[in-house]
């Protein structure tokens, strides 16, 4: 069975975009991961509610930019907030007990988003329409648009961990927590800031993908599934590795949807998991440890 | 040391006891409640053997309870007539084939790992039983008919809601006896090391890997039973039941009643659906959501359970 060249490349572009919005996700994963081993369970309902908040705010206004704003401002004091009420609390006690707490929290804010905004699922209207000619295809603009923005946030919160005071305190406390903290780095309020960055993040690639599929109160443990698998291939806590394993993934799972429906295609990715646990448990895209 | 045990075998009698007349005295509803929380107790305690006794936390409990329906489905659909005993034999080789498929890959890893891995696993499951229509039903899942209580030779009934009860309270207490002697045998006391530390149990000479393959697969044995028993009762199989929300209940469960003590996790069972049929009356189909802030805070201050909490209490 020979597959036309065209398709692969279609498939190629939706990859790539599709893995753009995973990455912003999963790098918000793993920076909280990294820096105070919380496994956010609930990062995939963060994601659902940024689209959410994006879908009435733009209704209410009409602007689909300030809609993707004010959802990431939002659910990033949203997040602080969490991050003080729930997962302070637990700073200190076995990981796996964040995994519980979080797995709390996202059954609270699915059905809550389910009595806010009911079980119909809501499309945002996208703010750029063109199309361009690829093949026999009109695809629009608004998904390399998607691509790109989410490429440039990241880029942003790569500089900012790179040059910024505050991102160089976060990186000296994923290094080490304690010896940051004797350092006189005030590590309880960089966990809420991180918290509350990585839930933004979230929020704007839910508000970014709220064009291209439904958003529905179900999309949540969608994001999170893949989301853990992506920042376990690319290696916990490791924000380069889980970009490229967004991508990978992605790419994996568009390749695998030309052969096999959609639905199963998921299945590839889950089988990349597991032989990536099984064969190099620290990641694909991370120098072998010594 | 013999006077706690009295009283434990006591305590154990007088619950058993109440449990045996309930449905007798019990409406329809609630007899039928109690069944159920006797299930879902199993599912629990099966997941207790690896959360409470080996210190792994599985999120994909619902793939075995979810091939334990199937399994029986197969067999009641299959072979006519419907015979109970094929079933529960065809639903525990289900559970235990998968358990074993599982337990091989996921033990390799640790905490967190292990936790994903079991996750995706029964996510795997799910998307195949979802997808694979022919077979197993897709989205509307298989019905059956309810097989006869009955012994080859010896007498033939119809299942009644009062002798379902009976019938699945005599297997979850047999099975609670069996999981109990498990853990307080030598196998269940290296189960217990590896809890409290793994590379020392290594040391000493115990094949770690070893011992956590055989508890998943005990464990998957059981939560397939509970499948199986679940199946029986509701004359359906569907693919909701290997999705992970059951998974993440079983879990519920054991935080809920408290890890590690086995009769926990049926304590968490029943305060959960308990909590949740209550407060349906409230907040109708929202009402995960205080069960949901509940669980959140019993996470963080309530981390033995219920069972944990009221013991410490009395030890006071």
């Amino acid at each position: 069975m020979g597959i036309p060249f065209d398709q692969i490349l279609i498939q190629t572009i939706n990859g790539l975009v599709n893995g753009m919005i995973l990455a912003l996700v999963a790098s918000g994963l793993t920076l909280i991961f990294g820096i105070m081993d919380v496994v956010n369970f609930a990062h995939g309902e963060l994601v659902m509610l940024g689209a959410f908040t994006g879908a009435t705010t733009l209704a209410v206004t009409g602007n689909f930019w300030l809609a993707l704003i004010v959802a990431t401002l939002a659910i990033a004091a949203f997040g602080a907030v969490l991050q003080v009420s729930t997962l302070r609390p637990l700073l200190g006690r076995d990981p796996l007990t964040t995994i519980l707490a979080t797995f709390g929290i996202s059954l609270v804010l699915q059905k809550y988003a389910l009595w806010q905004w009911g079980p119909s699922a809501r499309k945002l209207q996208e703010p750029i329409t063109g199309q361009f000619t690829l093949f026999y295809l009109q695809y629009p603009w608004y998904r390399i648009a998607t691509a790109l923005l989410s490429a440039a946030i990241i880029g942003a919160l790569y500089l900012f961990l790179k040059y910024g005071k505050f991102g160089i305190w976060i990186r000296a406390a994923m290094q080490d927590r304690v010896m940051a903290q004797a350092m006189g780095i005030p590590v309880p309020s960089l966990h809420i800031a991180v918290f509350a960055i990585g839930a933004g993040m979230a929020a704007a690639s839910g508000v970014l993908f709220g064009p291209l599929a439904g958003v529905t109160q179900n999309i949540g443990a969608d994001f999170t599934l893949r989301a853990f698998i992506v920042v376990v291939v690319g290696g916990m806590g490791n924000l380069g590795g889980s970009i490229l394993a967004s991508i990978f993934i992605s790419l994996l799972e568009a390749y695998a949807s030309l052969i096999v429906s959609p639905s199963q295609a998921v299945i590839v990715s889950f089988v990349a998991l597991i032989l990536t646990l099984l064969f190099r448990p620290t990641g694909l895209f991370v120098p072998t440890p010594k | 040391m013999r006077r706690p045990a009295t009283s434990y075998w006591i305590g154990f009698c007088v619950i058993l006891a109440l449990l045996v007349v309930a449905p007798l005295v019990l409406p329809e509803f609630w007899r039928r409640f109690v069944t159920e929380i006797l299930i879902w107790g199993l599912l629990g305690m099966s997941l207790d053997i690896l959360i409470g006794y080996t210190g792994m936390v599985s999120f994909g409990h619902s793939v075995f309870f979810g091939l334990g329906m199937y399994g029986a489905a197969a067999a009641l659909l299959a072979v006519k007539p419907a015979n109970l005993w094929l079933a529960l034999l065809s639903g525990l080789t289900a559970a235990a084939v998968v358990a074993s498929f599982v337990a091989y890959f996921a033990t390799r890893l640790r905490d967190i790992y292990f936790a994903i891995t079991t996750l995706v696993f029964s996510q795997i499951f799910y998307v195949i039983i979802f997808t694979w229509t022919e077979v197993t039903g897709g989205e509307n899942g298989l019905n059956f008919a309810r097989p006869a209580l009955s012994i080859p030779g010896l007498f033939s009934v119809p299942f009644t809601s009062e002798t379902l009860h009976w019938f699945v309270l005599a297997v979850v207490t047999v099975s609670f006896l069996i999981l109990r002697r498990v853990t307080q045998s030598p196998f269940g006391m290296v189960l217990q090391a590896i809890r409290e530390n793994e590379p020392r149990a290594r040391a000493i000479g115990y094949s770690v890997e070893r011992y956590k393959i055989v508890a998943v697969m005990l464990s998957g044995l059981f939560a397939g039973l509970a499948g199986i028993l679940y199946a029986i009762q509701n004359k359906f199989a569907a693919p909701d039941f290997v999705f992970f929300l059951i998974s993440g209940e079983a879990v519920i469960f054991n935080v809920m009643g408290g890890m590690g003590t086995l009769v926990g996790p049926i304590v968490g069972a029943a305060f959960f659906l308990l909590l949740r049929e209550g407060l349906s009356r409230y907040f109708t189909e929202y009402s995960l959501i205080p069960v949901g802030i509940i669980f959140t805070a019993m996470v963080i201050f309530m981390p033995q359970g219920l069972l944990g909490f009221a013991k410490r209490r009395l030890n006071q």
